[in-house]
């Protein structure tokens, strides 16, 4: 049990030791990775974003929006990526194009939900007010659904983080293909990879949240 | 496995997949002859393994948001910080989370269900808790005027009312589980990610498994979705028009 215990402890130890000894390496890596993963994530949030809050603004296509969150989670997202890479070959606009897909069903969706769920008797009195629906969609829908559409963006990019470093595993460069080569690398480095891919998406998280925080705080008095 | 090697000689890079059919030699998207000569010790085994890692991930994350939540709805000021660990715990990609718990708990299948379970909880606690808390006052209030004790008003009021948004939570924990269960396969060859992972780490990736076996996890996903639609419907008769 305390052979044990050390065994485990030397192994986390030497990861964080090939962090320092491989930093050049992990940064490129790493780097690579965050390119693909933020290309595929602001392309996406472009995409999804103004459907989202346009349908919900109209109260228009559920369906639609339900449908997106349900395929988006059934889809296996390294089957889709495998069948990206086979079919167009691999190359960093082909992972982009996979990871798009893949990110645009939770911001889509929430888009949706944040906008629709909106009172309808806030909505009416800014109507009544004189609004246009352009100005009820970005003054008053849009700040009062801002924490449930971050939200969506929050899970659609650690969703997109993860399944970039997937894109490695199968031959897409980044932190993927030091996870995937443990002859190379050893344990030490698949789990100072996989470290750092979980740094890089805590990280995002945590920004996102601040993003939130602020956004709230900001909108508070008007809303 | 499934008696894929690379060819001797330096020759191009292809696949050798033992009796080449002509479908498998050109590498196209799915050659049943390949599916049903390996469905028996290739896929079923997997099937099997995914339904188990996914019945054993989404029953332990029932169990445990079910007692958070009651802790949560019992004592309020327990929910957020409740809320946040499994907030914090979503944030990490899960190849990551089934790569570090690997000195932990080596190459076996609970590495594979940690994880999952964590992933479930962030889905079902907070539906759960969500249920609770969202039956309105005047039905608690008649209920306390029928003479419930506390524990009874929980039980066949409280409880009932909360199906729905625990089933809610349940459907999309379930199928979440069985779409992230194939990359725990980075660990272990367990599961439909097996042969997918099999499939896309081949220096040409071998299309026919990788679409046998992403279809077969796309369609446990929709069973197990429609299962779990038809459960609710069973267990709130009164809510039929939903």
């Amino acid at each position: 049990m305390e052979q044990a215990a050390v065994v485990l402890a030397s192994l986390f130890v030497d990861a964080l030791q090939f962090i320092p000894d491989h930093a050049a390496l992990l940064l490129q890596k790493a780097a690579e990775t965050a390119e693909l993963a933020f290309t595929a994530l602001g392309i996406a949030i472009l995409i999804a974003l103004p459907i989202g809050l346009w349908l919900g603004h109209r109260h228009r296509g559920l369906l639609l929006a339900l449908g997106a969150s349900s395929i988006g989670r059934a889809l296996p997202s390294i089957a889709l990526i495998g069948i990206f890479i086979a079919w167009l070959g691999v190359g960093f606009w082909n992972n982009t194009v996979a990871l798009v897909i893949l990110g645009i069903p939770p911001i889509l969706t929430n888009a949706y939900f944040a906008v629709e769920g909106v009172d309808s008797d806030v909505v009416e009195a800014a109507r009544g007010m004189g609004l246009s629906e352009r100005q009820i969609l970005t003054g008053v829908e849009l700040p009062l659904g801002l924490p449930l559409l971050l939200a969506g963006v929050r899970i659609a990019a650690v969703f997109v983080i993860a399944t970039a470093t997937i894109a490695g595993i199968a031959g897409g460069g980044g932190l993927g293909e030091i996870m995937s080569n443990l002859t190379v690398y050893n344990e030490s480095g698949v789990l100072a990879a996989a470290l750092c891919v979980a740094a890089m998406a805590l990280a995002t998280a945590f920004l996102l949240s601040l993003v939130q925080r602020a956004a709230s705080r900001r909108m508070a008095p008007r809303a | 496995m499934s008696g894929l090697r690379l060819a001797d000689g330096g020759g191009p890079v292809i696949p050798d997949f033992g009796h080449g059919t002509a479908c498998l030699r050109d590498n196209h998207w799915f050659c049943t002859s390949w599916v049903h000569e390996h469905w028996g010790e290739t896929l079923q085994p997997a099937l099997l393994q995914h339904i188990y890692l996914t019945l054993l991930a989404v029953g332990i994350g029932f169990a445990i948001s079910f007692v958070l939540a009651i802790i949560a709805f019992r004592f309020r000021f327990l929910g957020p910080p409740l809320g946040a660990v499994s907030d914090f715990l979503y944030c990490i990609p899960s190849i990551a989370l089934f790569l570090l718990l690997v000195p932990v708990t080596g190459l076996t299948v609970t590495t594979l269900v940690i994880p999952l379970v964590a992933y479930t909880l962030f889905v079902i606690y907070p539906n759960i808790l969500a249920g609770l808390r969202g039956v309105p006052p005047e039905v608690l209030e008649s209920a306390r005027g029928m003479g419930f004790t506390r524990r009874q008003t929980f039980w066949r009021v409280e409880l009932p009312l909360a199906v729905p948004a625990i089933m809610a939570g349940l459907r999309v924990a379930t199928v979440s589980t069985i779409s992230i269960a194939t990359i725990a396969a980075v660990v272990l060859y367990y599961g439909l990610g097996g042969p997918i992972f099999e499939a896309i780490s081949q220096p040409d990736i071998f299309r026919t498994e990788l679409v046998a076996a992403g279809g077969l996890t796309i369609l446990l996903a929709l069973t197990a979705d429609t299962l779990l639609t038809l459960l609710q419907r069973a267990l709130t008769p009164w809510n039929r028009q939903r």
